[in-house]
């Protein structure tokens, strides 16, 4: 390793990045955007479903019960119906999302301790369908069956994050998710740019070894990946809130390993592909999983074993378990040691074949 | 066709048998090659006949399927590695890096190939002006036109004074003048003792060449020095003049003693297979057709001597309209 010659590598690199104003406006273009898509528009809090009520009992009873209903605000009523045909009717036409029917023997059923109402939900979206079933479970409901079948008013307590906003939940991960696209696919291509222009039959042919040629290239992406995580950190903290009630440094150093694990990703895929298109799709392979079974966006726990065994597979995983438990949870890294080794031993292994597969020829 | 040169040290590429396959493609078959120091050595054949691969193998670029080779006295691709910085290789596309300058670029091969800060300013500032860059080093490389392009790389390939230059096809996207300056530069190069290897397929540059090489088809087909492939075809060649060549054309070539026939103006030019004897029977036929049409024997040029080598086919870049 020569520090000369790696420091001609990186200079120049970063003088290329410079003059690419397209990757640097997606340095913090990608960020921003994905941070305000993921924080205000992709809300898992469902509110005010359009719905209708169809009450045929029109009894005291039944207008206590509706009045319940729409005070949860999961619901809001924007049409009148008359009977449960005339609901499944506004359903199919798209109007309303959740209908909910009051039938003519609504007391009878109530003193006989039977089904007393129907919501019926469009199954066509999943969370207004699981919204709609957790409205179901509403207390309220089973206060009014009344008598004997009084149910147990069901509290549930969230820690952490009790006013259940997502942006709590969702920036921590949005660092990693945003590291995780813009490094790999960053590094992948600017070496396959390389092959593709002709750059690299010409460096292979000079002293370079693959080690400068790789650190080299992978140095300066390191910085972009720490101004990333910077930025998406301040939106955060500034426009939602978030807290950060770990260290910052531990912040830090958690999106370093990161950044170092998808570097060295980035770097392996690049010896693979031919074309920046390949790499792209290659990089594509990779972020799709992660963003879907890392923990990103449905819970780990929840998912089966299979899908767990390829999670534990990805960095992102280990960074949001790293990143949610420095931030939300106020712990440090050395709490956190076996994600910590994960990602150390990811970035090694990956770093090694990367190097490895990088062959100073063009056979 | 090569002279035997073992363990010469005036020898800077010595190449036993290489064959190089791709696939079920054999790009390059059993070739030998001798290249003396301190000379321009031009390495000719149409597209497609091996020249770049042929190139890539000596520089270690390639792995060779066969064969044996030694550059500077190193194995290859063993020893490719210490060969690389007295090596300087210039490849066929424009590979420097088109959003660096012309000084940024020179800097950076100059500290790549291990010059220390002093001796890269100076190097690069002689080469400027040496390249004549002096008003432009700031451009851009990838604003440049084909020529300042080319210049541009061959000044990256020297910047560590190798001892060795590979060019391949270095002006095959140039204009007349600018490959004049480009050889200039190349004869400089050599008289400073550097050795030349220089693929083209260009028949002015064979011309300046010390020694050639012609592969087709992956094949060693023609080696020595221009005078002396020249001279192996005397006699060979014919020039024909008439009003009417084209109709003469298809009497020439229906000879089954005829290699091929070039249409140059008014005159078509003939190359023969060795020991023709049909001139006086094709001089004959020929002014039946056009009573004024002159048939003479001419000094055979370099580019009689590669459609001797490659059997008719030309050069792609200056194929006659069929």
């Amino acid at each position: 390793m020569n520090l000369h010659r790696l420091g001609a590598i990186v200079s120049k690199e970063l003088r290329q990045l410079r003059r690419d104003r397209m990757t640097l406006g997606m340095v913090i273009g990608i960020p921003v955007l994905q941070l305000l898509l993921f924080g205000f528009a992709i809300n898992m809090d469902v509110r005010r479903l359009p719905a209708a009520i169809a009450d045929e009992s029109a009894t005291s009873a039944s207008r206590a019960i509706v009045q319940d209903l729409l005070a949860t605000e999961v619901i809001q009523q924007v049409a009148t119906a008359r009977t449960a045909d005339e609901l499944v009717e506004l359903l199919r036409q798209g109007r309303i999302s959740v209908g909910i029917a009051i039938p003519h023997d609504f007391e009878r059923r109530r003193g006989e301790g039977r089904e007393l109402i129907q919501v019926m939900v469009d199954g066509s979206d999943s969370v207004v369908q699981s919204a709609a079933r957790q409205l179901a479970q509403l207390p309220i409901l089973q206060a009014q069956t009344g008598g004997s079948q009084m149910a147990a008013p069901i509290s549930v307590l969230s820690f952490y994050n009790p006013e259940r906003r997502s942006p709590v939940n969702i920036v921590p991960g949005l660092i990693g998710v945003i590291l995780t696209l813009t490094m790999v696919l960053f590094t992948s291509i600017a070496i396959v740019r390389e092959r593709e222009r002709g750059n690299m039959e010409l460096l292979i042919t000079t002293p370079v070894t693959s080690a400068e040629l790789m650190i080299g290239k992978v140095l300066p992406y390191i910085g972009l990946g720490l101004i990333q995580t910077s930025v998406v950190l301040l939106l955060g903290v500034w426009i939602f809130a978030v807290p950060i009630r770990g260290s910052v440094l531990d912040v830090y150093l958690s999106a370093l390993l990161l950044i170092a694990a998808n570097l060295s990703l980035g770097l392996l895929i690049s010896t693979q592909a031919r074309t920046q298109f390949q790499a792209m799709q290659m990089t594509f392979f990779v972020f799709l999983p992660s963003i879907l079974l890392s923990g990103f966006m449905f819970p780990f726990a929840g998912m089966p074993a299979f899908a767990q065994w390829i999670a534990q597979l990805l960095p992102l995983t280990h960074f949001i378990r790293l990143i949610r438990g420095v931030m939300l949870r106020g712990a440090s890294l050395g709490e956190l040691m076996p994600s910590v080794l994960a990602l150390l031993v990811f970035t090694t292994i990956m770093m090694a074949l990367a190097i490895l597969k990088f062959r100073k020829r063009l056979d | 066709m090569s002279i035997s040169g073992h363990g010469d040290a005036s020898l800077a590429i010595r190449a036993r048998g290489i064959s190089r396959r791709f696939g079920s493609l054999l790009a390059v078959d059993r070739v030998d090659l001798d290249v003396p120091r301190a000379a321009v050595y031009g390495f000719l054949g149409p597209n497609g006949s091996g020249k770049s691969t042929t190139i890539r193998m000596l520089c270690g670029l390639l792995m060779p399927s066969a064969g044996t080779i030694e550059v500077l006295g190193l194995r290859v691709p063993e020893q490719a590695e210490q060969l690389k910085q007295r090596m300087g290789y210039m490849t066929q596309r424009f590979s420097l890096f088109e959003d660096l300058s012309i000084r940024e670029n020179l800097n950076f091969m100059a500290t790549v190939q291990g010059l220390d800060r002093t001796a890269a300013r100076k190097r690069v500032a002689a080469l400027i002006a040496q390249y004549h860059f002096g008003d432009r080093a700031g451009q851009l490389a990838g604003t440049l036109s084909g020529g300042q392009r080319q210049r541009l790389a061959l000044a990256c390939a020297v910047v560590h004074e190798p001892e060795l230059l590979l060019l391949d096809e270095p002006t095959s996207a140039v204009d007349p003048e600018s490959r004049r300056d480009f050889w200039e530069k190349l004869f400089d190069l050599a008289d400073a003792g550097t050795t030349i290897l220089v693929s083209s397929h260009y028949m002015d540059e064979a011309e300046r060449c010390h020694r050639l090489a012609i592969l087709d088809h992956g094949r060693l087909v023609a080696d020595g020095t221009p005078a002396e492939l020249s001279a192996a075809l005397e006699g060979r060649a014919l020039l024909v003049r008439s009003v009417a060549p084209r109709r003469l054309r298809e009497i020439i070539t229906a000879d089954t003693g005829v290699v091929s026939v070039a249409q140059i103006g008014n005159e078509l030019r003939v190359l023969t297979i060795p020991d023709y004897r049909g001139l006086a029977v094709l001089s004959a036929a020929l002014r039946s057709i056009d009573a004024e049409a002159q048939v003479e024997r001419v000094k055979p040029t370099l580019e009689d001597v590669f459609v001797a080598a490659t059997q008719g086919r030309t050069p792609e870049s200056r194929t006659p309209p069929q």
